[in-house]
């Protein structure tokens, strides 16, 4: 298909200039400006105070704890997405539309209806904090909590990459591995997961994006004590409270510059594997 | 098919063109932009100066409110929200109004009386019915075991009258002084299990989660809370001393000036001060600061032997904030940043 497509001098689709335009100007306004204002902002105190507002060991603890844990909770939703969307594709069963429908529901759900419920569900008096009480294990409050919030956010985005490619998926592919003598773990591995990969790694990159900058429903969860379970974007809200515009969106640079980083490896680690795939 | 949404859309055109004309005939429409608690309190009081506006001049004023955290709000305040009055949870917030932005003048809060706080509130205890743990006074919450719910000073306004009360009665201890105050003040938040970003947060913890023994608490949201709840849960816990939380108010200068609402925006804030305002304020557990109706009410409120106030004892918002509240300053030592 891309080879037929670029062999040919002319393109399907009229206004390419028009439509370049667009795209530029739409990112722009939507993307680039409001981005670059921070920058600027953020350098409003000088250097001296965006180096002190970012190194101080109360911001790096929770620069970890923000990137520590979202990166756990898109590994967690890259295994488990995988489940579902697999589940929800190959097989019948009753309410599949009800289930296939619920795996939206992080998206629509405002964040902080979402940390309210997830905290009374797991607070020490909840139904499932009272269990693991017992079993000495604390969620809410704790960095366990905080994890447990941004998995709760990710998974559609694990699931919603998958769920287009396992359908695509050919069910005769695996069959002829099968009668070729392999094994149900070489077929997974040798057969799908090439095809899989790929998308795995959007929905791990979508999700993971999407936590690090989840505020709404992660404060409820954490307890937010200093070092220990404050979070990033709770810091930035700290320093706004304070009218420190300049700290504020010193620490938000940091962020972006570290997210972007992480994507752009993450996009290369995909390309990567597209190739590989694609050269067999 | 075609010609039904036209027709929706014709209709929706001539009835914002009819609002428009009867708006600019006289309606005059004002902006609260207040903090969180002050919703009941505001919904009352917005129809009692509506009423009071019409039969003083003819003209009918619609009082719309906005409600949210008080440093988010004089954000939203300073980037451009058209408020015509703000009505937030400490002078902090309108001194930055001043600072960034110039949208009131620096002397702000001396233009009405009492500070420019037509009511005030102070820093009591929630704590279980019955009053398990025993607690007292301000010493009772240092005590191992007993954990104390109370929002983060660094992320909420309201937070920081509770560490300003605490301070306050610690130094007031006999030999008490700066050391021996942040010590206790330090021994408090040991004793906190968790630091909610807001006031609101911290009142869902201590009564919705049933986490810790004591939630520092403004008054009129302890009492709030023990209508809402029942009184078969809570017990109020009034402390030795306690501060004076005083709730400010200001006209935003250059939104009334560029509305022309100057007139109407300085008598809504005036007529919190009117026996009908205070009455009012009371009901909603606020403590007015009219002597006659304070006395009507003083059953209503808990009782505090020694009140304080910000200006005595820490010298103003200005001082208070960047000695205790700023970047590296007194909260973040006891958290060993």
């Amino acid at each position: 298909m891309n080879a037929l497509a670029a062999g040919r001098p002319r393109r399907v689709l009229p206004g390419f200039g028009l439509t370049l335009g667009y795209t530029m100007l739409y990112l722009s306004l939507l993307v680039l400006i409001p981005l670059s204002t921070v920058f600027v902002r953020s350098l409003g105190g000088g250097w001296l105070h965006f180096y002190d507002a970012v190194t101080s060991p109360r911001v790096l603890a929770a620069l970890g704890l923000s990137f520590g844990a979202s990166l756990i909770a898109a590994l967690v939703n890259s295994v488990f997405g995988l489940i579902i969307a697999w589940v929800l594709v190959r097989y019948a069963f009753p309410f599949k539309r009800v289930a296939d429908a619920m795996v939206d529901l992080p998206f629509a759900l405002p964040t902080a209806v979402a940390g309210i419920a997830l905290t009374a569900l797991y607070a020490p008096n909840g139904w499932l904090g009272r269990g693991l009480a017992l079993l000495g294990v604390k969620v809410a409050f704790t960095p366990l909590g905080i994890v447990v919030a941004l998995t709760f956010i990710g998974l559609p985005f694990v699931v919603r990459t998958l769920q287009p490619v396992i359908e695509d998926l050919d069910h005769d592919v695996e069959q002829a591995a099968w009668t070729l003598g392999a094994s149900g773990a070489q077929t997974f591995a040798r057969v799908m997961l090439p095809v899989l990969w790929p998308p795995m790694l959007t929905g791990f990159a979508l999700a993971f994006a999407r936590a690090v900058g989840e505020y709404g429903s992660v404060i409820f969860i954490a307890g937010n004590m200093p070092k220990s379970t404050e979070i990033a974007p709770l810091l930035i809200v700290a320093k706004l409270e304070q009218y420190d515009y300049a700290g504020a969106s010193a620490i938000a640079v940091v962020m972006m510059v570290l997210s972007f980083t992480i994507m752009l490896g993450i996009n290369a680690l995909q390309n990567w594997a597209v190739t590989r795939h694609g050269e067999r | 098919m075609h010609r039904k949404p036209r027709l929706l859309l014709a209709c929706l055109l001539a009835l914002s063109c009819g609002a428009w004309v009867c708006a600019s005939a006289a309606t005059i429409n004002l902006l609260n932009v207040s903090y969180d608690p002050t919703h009941e309190l505001y919904q009352e009081y917005d129809k009692a100066f509506a009423a009071y506006w019409k039969a003083k001049t003819g003209d009918i004023v619609v009082v719309n409110q906005s409600h949210g955290g008080s440093g988010k709000q004089a954000r939203a305040v300073i980037d451009g929200l058209d408020a015509d009055v703000v009505t937030l949870a400490l002078a902090y917030d309108i001194d930055a109004l001043a600072a960034h932005g110039g949208l009131v003048p620096a002397n702000w809060q001396s233009r009405l009386p009492d500070n420019s706080t037509p009511y005030t509130s102070t820093i009591v205890f929630l704590v279980r019915k019955g009053n398990p743990k025993g607690i007292h006074d301000w010493n009772d919450l240092v005590r191992k075991g007993v954990a104390v719910i109370t929002a983060s000073p660094k992320t909420s306004g309201g937070a920081r009258w509770n560490y300003l009360a605490a301070w306050a009665w610690a130094l007031q201890q006999p030999g008490g002084n700066d050391a021996s105050a942040e010590a206790f003040v330090k021994a408090l938040y040991h004793n906190v299990p968790v630091l909610d970003s807001g006031a609101r947060g911290s009142t869902i913890t201590f009564v919705e989660r049933g986490i810790g023994d004591v939630l520092l608490t403004w008054e009129n949201e302890a009492y709030l809370a023990v209508k809402e709840l029942g009184p078969d849960k809570f017990d109020i816990v009034a402390p030795s001393l306690s501060i004076v939380a005083e709730p400010p108010v200001s006209v935003v200068d250059r939104n009334v000036d560029e509305h022309g609402t100057r007139k109407v925006a300085e008598e809504y804030l005036r007529y919190l001060y009117s026996p009908e305002g205070q009455e009012i304020v009371a009901k909603h557990f606020y403590r007015p600061r009219d002597p006659a109706v304070a006395a009507k009410y003083a059953g209503r409120f808990a009782n505090v032997p020694k009140l304080v106030t910000i200006d005595a004892v820490f010298g103003g918002w200005a001082q208070a904030q960047a000695k205790h509240f700023a970047d590296h300053g007194i909260f973040d030592q006891i958290y060993g940043q």
